[in-house]
């Protein structure tokens, strides 16, 4: 009688370990070969971008509505051009991500409840065209005083005004959904994070949307963008602290490998840049270095919880070891 | 048509889709218990569906050099190595076996194949056939944001591949891992349960293919009867270790519309012990993010308005 040559199959890995903190026990798991359960996303980084720049479509949005009704026209222009420029950049990420770039409008032939992506492209589309509308307005002031063209001119600003709005009314959900797109997915470490990510991606927005006026608008006039920056990086900040410590295992992805790498970069990105915003409110140059940090905060926020989405996913350890745990037998 | 349990629960899939003259729902029982690995199902789904090739690899790992269910292989048979649990699992595999003509040649070794009989072999091979569970709460159907994927008349869920634009959003979506990108193609396939064959009264490729029945096609309720019959057989004859999977209604998916019979846990296969459909919690979602949209708001009220110029 021979003796197999090797023990049972266990697929398990141990956890944490590589120096950093180990908050969760070492996961003692089975699984096949150590294969993945669950596949990881298909998209590149472009959706991860396009997650900053809808963001900072949506943030800028806000601050350009704010602006027009509260009279600071420079804080208006560079919202809505920054909105324009997001939006554009967006539909690019949005549209090259696709396998069929060709059939981008495939996704106008339903509105389906059940899909955030479907339900995100039409918010998208009606927020595109409202601060689009709005920052064509802002040609106004150089167009000729006469004819058609100047019929036109004198027609753009309410026009500007109702495109702002409407842009600003979907702004908040054009901010959100996409955390429910990723969190509504097998992915363990997105999924898990439903309750947080809308959070995240908010504060992102809005730290970035006012960054954008704290580099655009003169002193004077930033004084909102400037409340807002420093109130979405706290959220953006309190909300990750929250993913990346209070999720039990599935907090492991977010604080190891380059997801751990960009949130880290993140968070002192983003605190620098909060800190930047409240003490340089009398100088352009500290306000437009503080605007830069809490943009490239955002952008590596959003990478970073993109990053570790396709970690959890690509180790079967986060797929079985919480459902073990689910269903008591671990 | 739609109704409280169209996200989470025991549900017909079929009619709830709309359909309001369904024929019963159909799918596969994989009884792996009597799986001898021949990978006759792998073939045939990929000759009668056109799937090219999933590349010419050789993993190093087993028998298997598939690897997973992808784009390009919608019946993956896996294969694990084990010691044998029980004489009981052993005299159940050796008799499947002995259904077909060829000889079993045990594992490499340093002796002849055979040389040492065939009775005194103290591990065994876990073969499994894996394919798309059809599930009644499928998170792919769900989450497809062009219509692409569908609920047919049989309660399976199928890709139209005309519609397809390759977003990619079913591919994590799956709890299971089944569905995927073809890379030079850029859309989304998996397994159809033979939509084109099952419509004409004939049954799925890799079933009429399988040499074991293995894999059984039929109505899904008479295949769950047949299962739990079978499970009973086998915990009379000893093999306390087989169990069923995914044929639960009450289970996280609302039940597989292909589900299966293991010798061993479901990880162990590479499949989630126990998987949930991702929109159960879609609601919930949508709470959160509404009450983040608010705080939006808040803030931005409260910087415009908390200052005047």
């Amino acid at each position: 009688m021979t003796k197999p040559d090797q023990a049972p199959q266990k697929g398990g890995r141990r956890g944490g370990g590589k120096g950093d903190r180990v908050m969760v026990p070492p996961a003692e798991f089975r699984s096949y070969y150590g294969r993945p359960v669950v596949k990881a996303p298909v998209w590149t980084h472009d959706i991860a971008a396009y997650f900053f720049t809808g963001g900072l479509a949506a943030g800028s949005a806000l601050v350009a509505a704010g602006a027009d009704l509260t009279k600071r026209p420079a804080l208006r222009t560079t919202g809505r051009l920054t909105a324009l420029a997001a939006i554009v950049a967006s539909t690019y990420f949005l549209v090259v991500d696709l396998g069929r770039p060709s059939r981008f409008l495939n996704m106008l032939r339903v509105a389906k409840p059940t899909s955030p992506m479907s339900m995100g492209t039409w918010v998208f589309s009606g927020f595109s065209a409202a601060a689009g509308l709005a920052a064509v307005a802002e040609a106004a002031p150089y167009l000729p005083r006469r004819g058609a063209l100047g019929l036109a001119a004198r027609a753009l600003p309410t026009a500007g005004r109702a495109g702002g709005l409407a842009a600003a009314a979907l702004a908040p959900a054009m901010a959100t959904y996409t955390a429910v797109l990723i969190s509504d997915t097998a992915t363990p470490a997105w999924h898990a994070a439903y309750p947080r990510l809308p959070f995240v991606f908010a504060g992102s927005a809005l730290a970035s949307g006012g960054a954008a006026g704290l580099i655009g608008a003169p002193t004077a006039q930033a004084g909102p963008a400037r409340t807002l920056a420093v109130a979405g990086a706290a959220l953006e900040l309190a909300a990750t602290h929250g993913v990346e410590h209070r999720m039990g295992l599935l907090s492991e992805p977010y604080r190891t490998g380059r997801a751990g790498k960009l949130l880290r970069a993140a968070r002192v990105l983003t605190a620098a840049g909060a800190v930047g915003a409240l003490l340089g409110s009398r100088s352009r140059t500290v306000s437009a270095l503080a605007g830069g940090a809490l943009l490239a905060g955002s952008l590596a926020t959003r990478l970073g919880v993109f990053e570790a989405g396709k970690a959890s996913a690509e180790d079967p350890k986060y797929t079985v070891v919480p459902q073990r745990e689910r269903l008591g037998s671990l | 048509m739609a109704g409280p349990n169209s996200l989470y629960g025991p549900i017909d899939p079929a009619p709830d889709a709309g359909y309001t003259d369904a024929p019963p729902r159909m799918g596969f029982f994989t009884d792996t218990s009597v799986c001898i690995g021949c990978k006759a199902c792998e073939v045939a789904c990929k000759e009668w569906n056109a799937v090219p090739d999933d590349g010419f690899n050789l993993l190093g790992m087993s028998y298997d050099n598939t690897g997973g269910l992808s784009a390009n292989t919608w019946r993956h048979v896996a294969f694990i190595e084990q010691a044998a649990p029980s004489p009981a699992a052993m005299d159940v595999l050796r008799e499947a076996e002995s259904t077909v003509s060829t000889q079993f040649l045990g594992m490499p070794s340093s002796t002849l194949p055979g040389a040492n009989g065939r009775e005194d072999r103290d591990l065994r091979w876990l073969m499994m056939s894996n394919v798309c569970k059809h599930c009644t709460h499928a998170a792919c159907l769900d989450v497809c944001p062009t219509g692409s994927l569908f609920r047919t008349e049989f309660g399976t869920v199928v890709v139209q591949e005309d519609i397809c634009n390759g977003c990619g959003y079913c591919i994590p979506a799956c709890p299971y891992g089944v569905i995927d990108r073809r890379e030079d193609d850029g859309r989304a396939w998996k397994c159809t349960l033979c939509y084109d064959r099952i419509g004409e009264g004939m049954t799925p490729a890799c079933a009429q293919a399988c040499p074991t029945q293995s894999i059984q096609y039929g109505e899904l309720d008479e295949l769950r009867e047949r299962a739990a019959g079978r499970v009973e057989v086998l915990h009379q004859r000893g093999v306390t270790e087989a169990r069923l999977y995914g044929h639960d209604p009450d289970d996280g998916v609302g039940g597989d519309g292909a589900f299966f019979l293991l010798l061993d846990e479901p990880e162990v296969y590479g499949l989630p012990p126990d998987p949930v459909v991702t929109t159960r919690d879609l609601p919930s979602m949508w709470k959160h993010a509404g009450v983040a949209a608010l705080s939006m708001v808040a803030a931005a009220a409260v910087a415009f308005l908390g200052r005047r110029p």
